[in-house]
């Protein structure tokens, strides 16, 4: 029989709670989840890299209404639970709603601690917890004006950060004399808030909040208007945010009888004190312990995964935890344990000209605590020794400097993760250990960190095992990994395609002299890998705004024909879904007699090419072909090439639907329009599919009842058949698909990175998450889309025939050939 | 074979938008006249050693071309093949004076490589 099983929040914790019990045992409960939170599961962690504009929510979904769907959940979003009834196993939700369970799980994590001064309640104080938060803060930073966080500790650094990247001014008020002074010495504390207001944030610390003053009332609501120190300092505010710590939500349990002390009391299997009650996440206290970090709750929702599957488990131990501090361009780690005790020794290293400072806490003769600033990059060796407890008296007297020092084969890095046994945890957030890293390495030839983030979701969240990945990486590529030769665009910058595509929407770059300075590229002007793709990005990104830079282009792109090996060009005419008629061909006959042209050839794509073509006669071939009503083909662009069909309805005996039309229909609508690499489509009328359409970008197959769209098909260097993306019913509900399918791949793709590979990039679930189930996100995309048609959908062809654009491109600028050779 | 310098007046440097190049034709074949962001102008033989590509077509990047046939990035200065690649591309004295690029004449006329 299915048992029910009732889950009281849905964050972090209990999605892997929940993952893992549908992995070991399938079917075994009829689920529900009430939360209060009105969306699915997402990561939690990343809120930081959504408000400063480095990542989409949709980036950090971890769970999209498909999984539910998928596994049979019931899930209640935007509702709260406000009671449980432990006598009829009810839990009644502030809306009625109700659900009995014979297991329940609870996991409300914490609310933020809110600083108990006047004026806390005003309009415009918000805290850092939910997605909720950030969009309110990013509905204040569209405004302007200035921000104040209270609280220097990781949230409010990156609260603080993320905000002055949306062009707040922005205030940090810490209480202590420190930033971090759990973690960091004064010196310490010091260079992290030098490095904090070399981003333009100011720091003040030693700063007790008095009272948050509110412009005087005149019938509205009050609003936040300025913070007042202690000391009499007023600092204006358009918003306050509340990053002072948090407290586990354990009200629920306490009300309903369960045991609780600072959060709800579990044991080491996580167990309340009612024995059908379990509890994780940062709503537990166990041990006298809490919570506010994702790895130990990861550790914890599989240790309650197992419990409820009936499976034995070893129990929960508190071990010790690192952190990163997420904001870009700032290196800060800790891990592990800093209070001062008699018998904790320490071993730092500044160097302050270059911003650099470790420290270590040993006891014993084994390292328990490291910070690291600046340099993070020995981090997982220093973690592994804390967590292994290896015993560091031999090589004490180099061990600040890392394993690089160290001595003797043993001590590698690399060596030293070879060494791990298979089962060891390499990425905490994610609970991914070693053998399932390097099992993946090999069977799905992963070559890059990316590779790895994508297929095991090891080091995508915090970030903090990186380092231990590329080892991973190393240890089993060997010499064919090499970090530096994959990630960077190319050699003029470390920062690769996916960086710069956010750091042009966050720093809202808009040309690229200024991305070059801003970024800090190596090279003057850049090369010929990265300025075209610099070009596509900011084009891309600032419809409308952006003039386009022709020098950044492929000369094709730049002529608006393809170069030949001998320098001459060719040229094809558009060809609308293939169909011609006999006065085009009679057009495209004369324009062939009259230029000479050696060559005319049908090509792939259902059309003709004229090749061979002068390049001085480019300008006058397509006035002619201009005048017949032809247009650009852009057989040579990074943008909408050929809409193949067949002949459908219109002829055939088997065709369902008219996909000639719908074929014309979305090459009108597409063409003109600049993708990271070449887009082809192809429309068929039934599934006989004679136009290929499955091998192709994107791909329709008409059936009775609508439109199978299918997408990510390759059949050039790779040849891959497409997947289905979705089934519609109407043309209309094709073409917004296929326009938002494109827009989202025109915002997201890499620079000469087709359809199908951005697909393996990110994934099919947060594609179809997108443009299939998110009906308002994908309304924004199609509109997104039509907008930048709106300048993109000019016959190139026709302002260089008519216009003299580019005229220079096509004429010599001097000729000499009457002037006699000197010899 | 020494020949006195023709400086010949071939056209002004705002004919070149910058970070492009344009073309000098004369009887033995083309001369790539390269303008950096920098307003420098260099000349070079439009004619890749590699295979014969048209420079003149390449994107231009600091002080080099990159030839839009199969990529080989030749320095502006020199004329020499950069990266892995050994090969050269001949160069021509030029010089500007008052906005208007000189090109000297005497060296591309008695030039044997171009056809
Ligand atoms: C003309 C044409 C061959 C023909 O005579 O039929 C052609 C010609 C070229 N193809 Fe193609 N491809 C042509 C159809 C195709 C097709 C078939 C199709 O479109 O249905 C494919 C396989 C489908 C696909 O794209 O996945 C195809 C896969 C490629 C590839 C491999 C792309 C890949 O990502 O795997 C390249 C190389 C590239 O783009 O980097 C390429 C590149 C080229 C270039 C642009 C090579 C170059 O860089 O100069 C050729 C330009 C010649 C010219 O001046 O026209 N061509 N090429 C076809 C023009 C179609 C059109 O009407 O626009
Ligand atoms: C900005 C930010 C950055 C962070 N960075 C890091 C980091 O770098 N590394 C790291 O390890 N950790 C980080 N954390 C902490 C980490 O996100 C949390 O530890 C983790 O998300 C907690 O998971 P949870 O499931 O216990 O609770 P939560 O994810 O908080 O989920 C609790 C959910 O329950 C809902 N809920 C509460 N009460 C009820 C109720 N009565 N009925 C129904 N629903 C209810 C809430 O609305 C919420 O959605 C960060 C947190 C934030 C906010
Ligand atoms: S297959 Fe395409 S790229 Fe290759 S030679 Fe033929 S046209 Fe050129
Ligand atoms: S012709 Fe220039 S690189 Fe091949």
């Amino acid at each position: 029989m299915t048992e029910k099983l009732v889950v009281v929040g849905n964050g972090m914790a209990p999605g892997r709670a929940l993952e893992k019990l549908f992995e070991m045992a399938p079917g075994k409960y009829d689920v529900t989840i009430f939360n209060a939170e009105p969306r699915t599961n997402y990561d939690r962690i990343l809120l930081s890299p959504v408000l400063s504009g480095e990542k989409t929510y949709e980036d950090i979904v971890i769970h999209g209404d498909a999984w539910y769907q998928e596994h049979g959940v019931t899930l209640h979003k935007g509702r709260k639970v406000n009671a449980i009834d432990r006598l009829t196993k009810t839990v009644t939700a502030e809306d009625g709603t109700t659900a009995q369970y014979d297991k329940l799980l609870i996991a409300t994590g914490s609310v933020p601690f809110i600083v108990p001064v006047p004026g806390k309640d005003l309009a415009g104080v918000l805290t850092y917890r939910d997605l909720d938060d950030v969009e309110a803060m990013l509905v204040a930073a569209e405004q302007g004006g200035s921000a104040v966080v209270i609280g220097g500790g990781l949230l409010g650094l990156e609260a603080a950060a993320g905000l002055a990247m949306r062009g707040m001014d922005v205030t940090v008020l810490h209480l202590m004399p420190t930033l971090m002074e759990r973690q960091l010495d004064t010196t310490a504390g010091n260079l992290l808030k030098r490095a904090i207001e070399a981003r333009g944030i100011k720091v003040i610390t030693k700063a007790n909040t008095k009272e948050i003053l509110g412009t005087a009332p005149n019938g509205a609501p009050p609003r936040v208007r300025a913070i007042l120190l202690d000391d009499g300092t007023e600092i204006p505010a358009n918003i306050v945010v509340m990053a002072a710590g948090i407290r586990p939500s354990a009200g629920l349990a306490k009300e309903a009888g369960i045991e609780t002390n600072r959060g709800i009391v579990v044991n080491d299997r996580m167990v309340t004190s009612d024995p059908d009650i379990y509890a994780v996440g940062e709503c537990v206290e166990f041990d006298g312990n809490v919570y506010g970090l994702v790895a130990p709750l990861y550790e914890q929702a599989g240790i309650a995964a197992k419990g409820l599957a009936g499976e034995d488990t070893k129990g929960f131990v508190d071990k010790a935890l690192a952190t990163k501090l997420k904001v870009t361009g700032v290196d800060l780690y800790s891990a592990g344990d800093f209070a001062e005790g008699e018998d904790r020794e320490e071993i730092v290293l500044r160097d302050a000209t270059n911003g650099l400072y470790k420290r270590l806490i040993l006891q014993d003769n084994k390292v328990i605590g490291v910070v690291m600033f600046g340099d993070t990059s020995d981090s997982g060796w220093f973690f592994q020794l804390i967590k292994d407890g290896t015993d560091i008296s031999e090589m004490r007297d180099t061990l600040i400097f890392g394993p690089a020092y160290a001595g003797g084969a043993a001590l590698d890095p690399t060596a030293a993760v070879a060494a791990l046994p298979d089962d060891a945890e390499i990425c905490g957030c994610n609970g991914v250990c070693k053998g399932t890293i390097v099992n993946a390495i090999g069977a799905k030839n992963l070559t890059s960190l990316d590779d790895v983030r994508a297929h095991t979701k090891a080091s995508a969240s915090c970030g903090t095992c990186t380092g231990l990945v590329e080892q991973l990486l190393t240890l089993t590529l060997g010499d064919s990994y090499n970090p530096n030769a994959v990630k960077p665009m190319c050699g003029c910058t470390d920062l690769s395609h996916g960086d710069v595509r956010r750091l042009i929407v966050a720093k809202e770059l808009k040309t690229i002299p200024d991305l070059m300075q801003e970024l800090e590229w190596k090279s003057s002007g850049g090369c010929a890998k990265c300025r075209p793709a610099l070009n596509y990005y900011l084009l891309s990104t600032w419809p409308g705004e952006y003039v386009d830079d022709g020098q950044s282009r492929f000369i094709n792109e730049r002529v608006h024909a393809n170069i030949q090996k001998d320098g001459t060009y060719s040229v094809v005419p558009r060809m609308w879904g293939g169909v011609t008629t006999p006065d085009e061909l009679r057009a495209i006959a004369d324009v062939a007699d009259k230029f000479k042209i050696p060559t005319v050839k049908c090509t792939g794509g259902q059309r003709i090419d004229l090749l061979g073509v002068k390049k001085e006669d480019l300008p006058a071939v397509w006035s002619d072909l201009n005048a017949a009503g032809m247009v650009s083909g852009h057989a040579y662009a990074k943008g909408l090439r050929t809409v193949k069909t067949c002949v459908g309805t219109d002829w055939c005996r088997f065709g369902t639907q008219d996909s000639t039309g719908l074929g014309i229909k979305l090459e009108k609508f597409l063409w003109g329009s600049w993708t990271p690499a070449k887009v082809k489509l192809a429309v068929s009328g039934c599934p006989r599919n004679c136009a290929e359409a499955t091998c192709k970008d994107i791909g329709v197959i008409c059936v009775d009842s609508g439109y199978e769209i299918h997408f990510a098909g390759a059949a050039g260097l790779d040849i891959k058949g497409t997947e289905l993306l979705c089934h519609v019913k109407t043309e209309e509900e094709a073409i917004e698909v296929i326009g938002a399918l494109t827009q989202l791949y025109r915002e997201q793709g890499h620079y000469l990175e087709r359809i199908y590979k951005w697909r393996a990039r990110v994934g099919m679930e947060s594609i179809q998450a997108t443009v299939v189930e998110d009906l308002p996100r994908r309304k924004e995309l199609y509109e997104a889309f039509v907008y930048s048609q709106k300048f993109s959908q000019k016959d190139p062809w026709a302002e260089r025939a008519k216009d003299h654009v580019d005229a220079h491109e096509f004429a010599p600028i001097a000729d000499l050939t009457s002037m006699e050779a000197a010899e | 074979m020494t020949m006195d310098t023709v400086w010949l007046d071939v056209g002004a440097v705002d004919d070149i938008p910058s970070q492009s190049a344009r073309i000098v034709k004369t009887q033995k074949g083309c001369i790539a006249l390269f303008r950096t962001a920098d307003d420098k102008v260099f000349a070079l033989n439009d004619r890749c050693p590699h295979k014969g590509g048209p420079l003149s077509q390449g994107i231009v990047h600091g002080t080099s071309v990159t030839c839009p046939l199969h990529n080989m990035v030749f320095s502006l200065e020199t004329g020499d093949a950069l990266g892995p690649d050994e090969a050269r591309v001949a160069t021509f004295a030029v010089k500007v004076e008052n906005g208007r690029i000189m090109l000297d004449a005497s060296s591309f006329a008695s030039r044997k490589d171009a056809a």
